[in-house]
């Protein structure tokens, strides 16, 4: 498993995550960002290339 | 044995391009050269974290994945020059640097006014941390701060120094501050905003020179008038860091002109094989848009271009059976920005400079919107505050 973090005092909520990973990140109906805290390791890719695209560089992976 | 990648220009997209050769599968040796002391960071929170905060290197910096542990790093030295018959770089310190492919992520560096008197101290420019750890130091409550440049640099700065308390001029070229891109409604309510916040703007203005005494004390605009100035900002666009690559056959009209593999193209209009560039300094054709190549200044740029590059570098280099699938495939990614100027959040996906007309399909522009931008029938871009999940609707527009 992978453990996901965000750093909600930076996350501006801009979403760019969600088109990468969106079986990870989503934004609700505040436009606020949601995310799964856990993901299967197959998810590594996506979630790598959501960090990429990430403005505030907020999403972490905790090896 | 192959000679290494060579990657020039330590930056975002060069660290990008490193990690995603990784992940094409290439496993030979990389070695990334740069200019600045530091490893790659994140620019964006130069002009507003940076600049209001003790922010460090460490907070900015990119998270290192162990897959580029072993990049070989060359940093504080600058390329010099490139021998394409030998396949080589040479560098500051007068290493030579065989290379297997080149890839140019040297970026840009910001344009700097002639000015009367240009000599005084307190003149800026933000382009890297240390620029801003710099201005940092000057931004003072009760400084007067001019910036010249109201272009989205220019505004986020003016956005901090307000907030800490310098009493800030915008001295700009054109009738709103952020005009060409956002056009002119939206622009005309970041100005009001801005003003809100006691920044003052000069429009349709220049600056001409300078006076003071070894530092800046006033400034001197192109109507006659003078205001007075403790710190010079200039935020006036850039130049692409091309230099070292004269002499070699690339076309460097504007930047280094590349295929959609990202490969460089050379002045005759054919493809160098193992020299790409990539980020600011690529000029490529985005068919979303059309077939004219741009330079594109948006942040997901480098990163985009990047992993294109990587992995046609990484099936030429394993003489992949697949490489000339993998390079006709289309390269057309959707540029997306955002700015963020007080409590104020723009997101934007497309290309808002090519738009002829610009309407307002959703709230208010003196509060949450959404604006459309066309150029002809096509739309070519889309800007919102606030309404993330409308304006994030179409970005599937543009795939």
């Amino acid at each position: 498993m992978i453990k996901v973090e965000v750093d909600m005092s930076k996350c501006q909520h801009y979403g760019q995550c969600v088109f990468e990973a969106p079986d990870i990140f989503r934004l609700n109906s505040d436009d606020k960002l949601e995310y799964t805290a856990e993901a299967d390791d197959s998810e590594r890719a996506n979630i790598e290339a959501a960090i990429d695209v990430c403005p505030m560089q907020a999403i972490r992976i905790v090896e | 044995m192959n000679h290494p990648v060579v990657i020039v220009g330590a930056s975002m997209g060069g660290l990008r391009t490193a990690e995603s050769l990784r992940r094409f599968g290439y496993a030979g040796v990389i070695t990334i050269i740069g200019e600045e002391a530091h490893k790659p960071y994140n620019r964006p929170p130069l002009s507003k974290e940076v600049l209001a905060n003790e922010v460090t290197h460490e907070a900015v910096a990119f998270e290192e994945r162990a897959a580029t542990a072993d990049v070989n790093w060359i940093l504080g030295t600058r390329a010099v020059s490139v021998d394409q018959q030998h396949t080589t770089v040479t560098d500051s310190s007068g290493m030579v640097h065989p290379y297997s492919a080149l890839v140019i992520a040297t970026g840009l560096r910001p344009r700097r006014l002639h000015l009367a008197n240009g000599d005084l101290a307190g003149r800026h420019a933000l382009r890297t941390l240390d620029d801003a750890i710099n201005l940092r130091a000057q931004l003072t409550p009760g400084a007067d701060v001019v910036i010249v440049g109201g272009g989205f640099i220019g505004c986020e700065v003016a956005a901090t120094a307000a907030k800490l308390g310098c009493d800030v001029t915008v001295v700009h070229n054109s009738a709103h501050p952020m005009l060409r891109p956002l056009g002119t409604e939206l622009a005309r309510q970041l100005q009001l905003r801005h003003e809100a916040e006691g920044v003052r703007f000069l429009l349709n203005r220049s600056v001409v020179g300078l006076s003071g005494d070894k530092r800046v004390r006033e400034v001197h605009i192109d109507d006659g008038s003078s205001i007075k100035c403790d710190v010079l900002i200039e935020a006036v666009g850039s130049h692409s860091n091309i230099e070292w690559l004269e002499g070699t056959s690339i076309d460097l009209t504007d930047g280094v002109l590349v295929d959609s593999a990202m490969r460089a193209i050379n002045t005759s209009g054919s493809v160098i094989p193992n020299v790409y560039a990539i980020g600011d300094v690529a000029r490529f054709a985005n068919p979303i848009f059309d077939d004219v190549p741009r330079r594109v200044e948006h942040w997901n740029i480098p990163t985009e271009t990047a992993k294109r590059a990587a992995a046609v570098i990484a099936a030429q280099l394993s003489a992949d059976e697949k490489f000339e699938s993998i390079v006709n495939a289309q390269f057309k990614p959707v540029p997306s920005f955002w700015s963020d100027q007080y409590d104020i959040h723009l997101l934007a996906f497309g290309s808002l400079g090519l738009a002829d007309k610009v309407t307002l399909v959703a709230g208010d522009a003196t509060d949450e919107c959404v604006f459309e931008y066309h150029r002809g029938e096509d739309l070519v871009g889309v800007c919102g505050i606030g309404m993330r999940s409308v304006v994030q609707s179409y970005r599937a527009k543009f795939i």
